[in-house]
């Protein structure tokens, strides 16, 4: 029985339940992160067996050790003990999926000729015997030369043998190497071992022939050892291995594989039944599913119930959070005596405390939906119904479900990236889809619209207040197209990762997972994102509110409120006065420029900052007073300051344009670097700047 | 012929995986020698859902001109 507490990694290949095996045995002590400087995520948390408590790490999926993508290749240097992030495994479980035998032992064959104690669990027998396959756990435990164990993680009992197994695992290595290279080959491996990595690294010694085959054979695998200062002899070494091997005139670079797979084709006959193949459920289900008419079809209906049920149950939550947090406002501004503490406590840190909470209730029921839809196999279907379509414009089939979340807001919608494998693919949907017209856009369009769109008819049955609308969010999706083209264009495909999908087989929904999914992401948004949002909350809330008037000094102008001169006074009022000249080409005044500022906390303060500002006390919502006081305003000259083209232009901007701290938080937690939030910021405001300028002097020049 | 030629459902044998960075179709099990049944195609004609070694896979159609068939 094992005393001592060991480091335990768990890999597999993706949807082989893995992350329910994971939760099984480290219940709620869990941690995730990300790896340093990378955007893949780093789970570990702790299991007790027998009163011994073991680190568990959670690798990402993998299909080989060979890694061709980001979350591949952490996995891999895990494994072999080059990152730094993770300790070297003291034993590697090894999940297979029994019902896809042979794919999921080309992984464990690689993993066990590692030199790691090892533990090879097959998971999903229920659903092998199910398709009429029997496997023979002893006889493939010989085969492999480590010990096998048969299991349905999702029963809970289960968990209970993986801890026995734990338990009693003697730790000692398999033998090594299922597969036998050619005499090149291994000259080749010892070459770079000998050369390199035995005298330049601090690599296990288990991991070397791996880590050889993995320089020779992946032309961007040396990319690991750019800093390394005998990187030129590790370069020259590889140049003079792949020499002999070119010289030998056979096709090495796919000796491994083949090697592995006749190994498996034999173990596997050796120690399965299979009766007939028969049509499963899963046949029968995409049958209609995935249908060149049904699939589309449904897809719909399935976005449709998804969007319609988040709407109708979290805009309630929404509201009431909302209520909450003015009354604790209020509750703590009286409580409290007056001054800057109560103003910092009241404004600052509880206003900006609610404008997290506030997603909280989206963000829940959009991944408790995403949960169900992968956990069941049904998200794969989708990609593969829609992957035609969206291929056209150069993104992947998964990226609809995050991109219509973009239209309830983008922050739920950045964080359902993380569904779309290809890290070029994951990227440009998280760059476009702020484009899409999320809710925050829609108080200014309304206030907008309703002051200075005429409500009159287009060919006499189209209203155009509803058109404007309807064309606006049009104008957003057309930008997020047109927008992922380019970028297509800019970030060159990787042709080392293949656009290829598994279509795994439809299973229950794991409500567990679903539920551990859904609370994983809220308790994520709040506790990184929401670190950054409250910072900004707090500083705009500062610029908003200093330097503070003097009522004592200065009266209150005619007509005006010490809110409005407040703000007018204040650093963010005195910004948006000097942004006038390079706002006044878009039609916008100071006023504008103040909202502009303002409303970067969330597009929707813009409406709040205007009422300020025009000094009208709150007339719950209905914004008449706003509405007549942006029609009637005039400026200097005594022309209006806003005409319909003026109202144009601001919705165009506001379209277009990045306001919302919330998302570049969101974007800076997932991609691990403020790098693209500000890419996103600069090139958002920039098409928006333009669109607005071009549509603005356009207008003038016609005589609008 | 190639995988890419198919447009209806049914059953081949692969001869050979052709082209650069085609390493990880080998991994995923289409060895040449390996049958294969192509059971549908999506709405735009592409991808193609081909069944191997037991499995399903959805495959665009770069990858599927790589795949040569008996």
């Amino acid at each position: 029985m094992i005393q001592k507490s060991l480091n335990i990694a768990l890999v597999g290949n993706p949807n082989t339940g893995k992350s329910t095996l994971f939760n099984a045995l480290t219940g709620l002590r869990q941690k995730i992160g990300n790896y340093p400087g990378v955007t893949v995520e780093r789970k570990t948390g702790s299991a007790e067996i027998d009163g011994v408590t073991h680190t568990i790490i959670d690798l990402p999926g993998t299909y080989s050790l060979n890694p061709k993508t980001l979350d591949e290749k952490i996995a891999f240097e895990s494994l072999i003990g080059s990152n730094p992030a993770d300790p070297i495994p003291d034993l590697v479980l090894v999940i297979l999926d029994a019902s896809n035998l042979e794919r999921n032992l080309y992984l464990a064959s690689q993993v066990l000729d590692l030199g790691l104690p090892a533990l090879v669990i097959m998971n999903m027998m229920d659903v092998a015997e199910d398709r009429g396959t029997k496997i023979n756990a002893l006889q493939l435990s010989r085969k492999l030369g480590a010990p096998v164990l048969p299991l349905i993680a999702k029963n809970d009992k289960e968990v209970q043998k993986v801890k026995e197994a734990i338990s009693n695992h003697t730790l000692i290595a398999p033998q090594r190497f299922r597969w036998n290279p050619s005499e090149e080959l291994k000259k080749a491996i010892n070459l770079i071992d000998d050369e390199f990595l035995k005298p330049h690294t601090k690599l296990p010694e288990y991991s070397h022939k791996i880590e050889a085959l993995r320089l020779l054979s992946n032309e961007q695998a040396s990319d690991t050892y750019r800093l390394h200062p005998s990187k030129n002899d590790l370069v020259k070494s590889i140049t003079r291995a792949r020499r002999i091997l070119d010289d030998s005139r056979k096709n090495w670079m796919a000796e491994e594989v083949l090697s592995r797979y006749q190994f498996i084709g034999d173990i596997s006959t050796e120690s399965t039944e299979k009766s007939e193949p028969r049509l499963t459920k899963t046949d029968h289900i995409d049958k209609v599913v995935t249908h060149k008419v049904f699939g589309p079809v449904i897809f719909v209906l399935v976005l449709l119930v998804m969007f319609q049920s988040i709407f109708t149950w979290a805009e309630p939550i929404m509201d009431l959070i909302d209520w909450a947090f003015i009354h604790l406002g209020d509750w703590v501004a009286n409580a409290m005596p007056e001054g800057m503490l109560n103003d910092l406590i009241v404004e600052g840190i509880i206003a900006g405390l609610g404008g997290v909470i506030i997603f909280l209730p989206q963000i829940m029921f959009l991944f408790f939906f995403i949960s169900i839809l992968e956990s069941t196999g049904y998200m794969a279907r989708a990609a593969f119904v829609m992957d035609g379509f969206m291929n056209r414009i150069g993104l992947h089939g998964r990226s609809v479900v995050p991109l219509m979340s973009g239209f309830a807001c983008a922050v739920p919608g950045i964080m359902a990236t993380r569904t779309i494998e290809n890290w070029r693919d994951r990227l440009i949907t998280m760059m476009v889809l702020p484009f899409m017209a999320c809710s925050a856009r829609l108080p200014v369009y309304a206030l907008m619209i309703a002051a200075f769109v005429p409500s009159k008819t287009v060919l006499g049955f189209i209203p155009l207040q509803g058109l404007t609308f309807f064309g606006l969010y049009l104008f957003g999706i057309v930008m997020a197209i047109f927008s992922a083209w380019i970028m297509k264009k800019i970030f060159k495909t990787d042709k080392s990762s293949p656009f290829i999908m598994e279509l795994p087989s439809y299973k229950m929904p794991n409500w567990k997972l679903v539920f551990h999914n859904m609370f994983e992401r809220g308790w994520i948004f709040v506790s990184e994102a929401g670190k950054v949002i409250m910072a900004i909350s707090i500083v705009l809330w500062f610029l908003a509110s200093f330097p503070k008037y003097d009522v004592t000094q200065h009266p209150i102008p005619d007509g005006e409120t010490l809110q409005s001169v407040q703000l007018r006074n204040s650093f963010a009022g005195q910004v948006g006065q000097l942004i006038e000249p390079v706002v006044k080409p878009l039609g916008f005044d100071w006023k504008i420029g103040i909202g502009l500022i303002t409303s970067f906390a969330a597009r929707e303060v813009m409406v709040g900052t205007l009422n300020t500002i025009y000094s009208i006390e709150d007339d719950g919502g209905e914004n008449l007073g706003l509405k007549q006081k942006l029609i009637s305003d005039k400026d200097s000259s005594g022309k209006p300051v806003y005409t319909a083209l003026t109202a144009l232009s601001l919705m165009v901007f506001f379209a277009l344009a990045m306001q919302c701290m919330s998302t570049l938080a969101i974007v800076k937690r997932e991609t691990n670097s403020w790098q693209w939030p500000a890419v996103m910021f600069v090139y958002m405001t920039s098409v928006a700047y333009l669109s607005s300028l071009l549509l603005y002097q356009l207008g003038t020049a016609l005589g609008y | 012929m190639l995988l890419s030629d198919i447009k209806k459902p049914g059953k081949h044998l692969i001869k050979a995986i052709n082209g650069t960075g085609t390493i990880r179709l080998l991994e995923m099990g289409l060895t040449p020698g390996m049958g294969i049944e192509v059971i549908r195609t999506a709405p735009l004609g592409y991808p193609i859902e081909i069944k191997v070694r037991g499995y399903m896979l959805s495959l665009r159609e770069e990858e599927a001109t790589c795949i040569e068939l008996d």
